[in-house]
């Protein structure tokens, strides 16, 4: 079957974004970018169903400017077979993304499409869920375990209460969650051959969508500061204030 | 306007979350309808109708919505569009899964995590992990929203609303729920404590989040945790606290071995008061405590308990 996988370009999950100063959108000149955490959960789970010899193919899929094809390579250098770039300029609504997406599906027929549950970015936790209304799939979110069985896929799911294990019919869709796997580091050797695995630009244009923003960003804003507390010196202290000062314990 | 707020459950009680999902719909304004969706799910209709500026509370009882599946929670919600402007859900695990395939099926964006409502198509935000704070204007005639429950206070609950039940029962028929291991604890929930004590990495391993327990008995706390901590199994995925886990803000919250990493200071960093107990001077997680003490855990602990 098979697999595959919308990764996305994103800061790097170390680097604190700073704000532009005049407030029209967060500022990512020269700030180190990378593979959103969560896809290259996507990417290693996919490349080890692969490894299983559960899935045949694993086509890794991004939507943006030409600087993704950076985490495509990498998707490849982990054990993708081919990619795909949406090429466009915009940012677009996960509802736009997922209805490109769709259109892949409907081209690809894969037999599971596994995605991030988040972008550390806009932190929207849309695309996987909007992915499966549009093409009428089930969806396994914030999986932790993934189970092909058969012509079902047993998805289980870190919820508030615990873990909740689902069974979906196949086709479906998984969005990761952080506990799923432990991507590996991809070798100098893999990162070569990566170079000649195929990579194919299609223009979003090319789709018929209409993508039309549903959304205005009117401006982005640094959040509140915290104001510097005290370092107390001994646990008799630290209790009397939260006592007499913070008021918070009786 | 109206506004379809959907409640949290567990079939037998109305998470309080709601309470305060309701207050965000409050701060939109308009007319307030609630919708049940569960089974045997009785008691919840009880509380529900008793919330606070809602008038009516949709109930639909049904198998096919037991573990509210999003395939089926979906169609249902959409089925009732068309009589909403608004459609509110909570930013729990719940509303995070069936919302979005909501939002599709309408073919309306969705603004995830709002913490605050500026107008009726204008939303606050916070994007990267709380380090920026979007305001985001929808341009959908219908708006699908999620709501962060830490920026809006919970409303009452003496009120008296009419309950219409009914009759639609929506079965996608391509998904079914296999099991559910839940952690029980006689502790309140992190959603709704007003004290929250978490151990990270520094605990060294679950055994040790006994030295917790003393003190969150005395506090009435919650216990959470670091996603170090989670990974390395010393505590359930449920107790996370972070971006990616759960967002908190309590009257306390005492971090505890946790070096402050951006994503778990995006789950706290709203609490009124945050205590940080940690053995280096240099971790982050002191800059954003309001109390801070340099010293290794397992004597800070115990002494910690016996103060108390
Ligand atoms: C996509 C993504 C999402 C993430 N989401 C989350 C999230 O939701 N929540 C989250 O928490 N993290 C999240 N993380 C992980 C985060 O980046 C950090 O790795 C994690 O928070 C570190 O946990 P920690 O502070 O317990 O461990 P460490 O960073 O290892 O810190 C341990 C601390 O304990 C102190 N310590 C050790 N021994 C003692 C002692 N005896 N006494 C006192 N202090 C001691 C040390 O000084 C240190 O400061 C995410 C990461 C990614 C990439
Ligand atoms: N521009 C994109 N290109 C490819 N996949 C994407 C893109 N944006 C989002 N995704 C996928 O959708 C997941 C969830 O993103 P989001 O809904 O934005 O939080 C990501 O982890 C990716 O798998």
């Amino acid at each position: 079957m098979k697999v595959l996988v919308p990764i996305k370009r994103v800061i790097d999950y170390n680097v604190k974004v700073r704000v532009k100063p005049d407030h029209s959108n967060v500022d990512l000149a020269n700030t180190k970018m990378a593979i959103n955490p969560f896809c290259e959960i996507a990417v290693e789970e996919a490349v080890r169903l692969k490894e299983a010899g559960i899935a045949t193919e694993v086509i890794a899929i991004s939507i943006g400017d030409k600087s993704c094809q950076e985490q495509l390579r990498t998707a490849l250098a982990l054990g993708a077979d081919r990619a795909i770039q949406i090429e466009t300029s915009e940012s677009l609504d996960a509802l736009n993304i997922a209805k490109l997406l769709q259109k892949v599906v409907e081209e690809e027929q894969p037999q599971l499409v596994i995605l991030g549950k988040q972008s550390i970015d806009s932190d929207n936790n849309q695309t996987g869920q909007m992915l499966a209304a549009l093409t009428g799939m089930p969806q396994g979110t914030f999986a932790s375990v993934v189970k092909v069985e058969g012509e079902k896929v047993n998805v289980t799911r870190e919820v508030d209460g615990g873990l909740q294990t689902l069974a979906l019919n196949l086709p479906a869709i998984v969005t990761t969650d952080l506990r799923l796997n432990e991507p590996r580091y991809a070798s100098l050797p893999n990162i070569m051959k990566a170079k000649r695995k195929p990579l194919v630009v299609r223009p979003a244009a090319d789709f018929g969508i209409d993508l039309t923003p549903r959304t205005k960003l009117l401006k982005v804003t640094p959040p509140a500061e915290r104001k510097a507390g005290v370092i107390v010196e001994s646990i008799d202290e630290l209790v009397e204030k939260l006592k007499n000062e913070a008021k918070v314990i009786s | 306007m109206s506004i379809l707020v959907i409640v949290e459950h567990d079939n037998s009680s109305l998470k309080a979350e709601t309470l305060k999902t309701v207050g965000a719909a409050q701060k939109i304004g308009g007319d307030i309808t609630l919708l049940v969706a569960g089974f045997n799910c009785q008691n919840v209709v009880d509380a529900a109708v008793k919330v606070n500026g809602v008038s009516k509370v949709l109930v639909a009882d049904n198998a096919v919505y037991e573990h509210q599946l999003a395939e089926n929670v979906s169609l249902l919600v959409t089925e009732l569009a068309s009589d909403y402007e608004h459609i509110l859900a909570t930013a729990l695990t719940t509303g995070k899964n069936f919302m979005p395939r909501v939002a599709a099926l309408l073919d309306v964006a969705q603004i995830s995590d709002i913490i605050d409502v500026e107008s009726s198509d204008t939303f606050v935000r916070p994007i990267y992990a709380g380090n920026a704070i979007a305001t985001v204007q929808s341009l959908d005639d219908k708006k699908i929203i999620t709501v962060r429950t830490t920026g809006f206070d919970a409303v009452a609950t003496d009120g008296n609303a009419e309950v219409v039940t009914l009759a639609t029962v929506t079965d996608a028929g391509i998904s079914s729920h296999v099991n559910d291991e839940f952690t029980v604890s006689e502790r309140p929930d992190l959603g709704a404590a007003t004290v929250i004590i978490s151990g990270g990495r520094g605990m060294q391993n679950g055994e040790n989040f006994k030295l917790l327990d003393g003190i969150a008995d005395k506090l009435g706390a919650a216990i959470g945790a670091s996603r170090a901590a989670v990974d390395a199994g010393f505590v359930p995925n449920d107790m996370q606290v972070g971006q990616t886990g759960k967002i908190v803000a309590p009257d306390l919250y005492i971090a505890v071995g946790i070096s402050g990493a951006i994503q778990h200071l995006a789950g706290m960093k709203d609490s009124k008061v945050i205590v940080a107990i940690n053995k280096d001077p240099e971790a982050p997680i002191f800059q954003v405590a309001d109390y801070g003490i340099v010293a290794d855990l397992f004597d800070a602990l115990p002494e910690l308990e016996s103060k108390l």
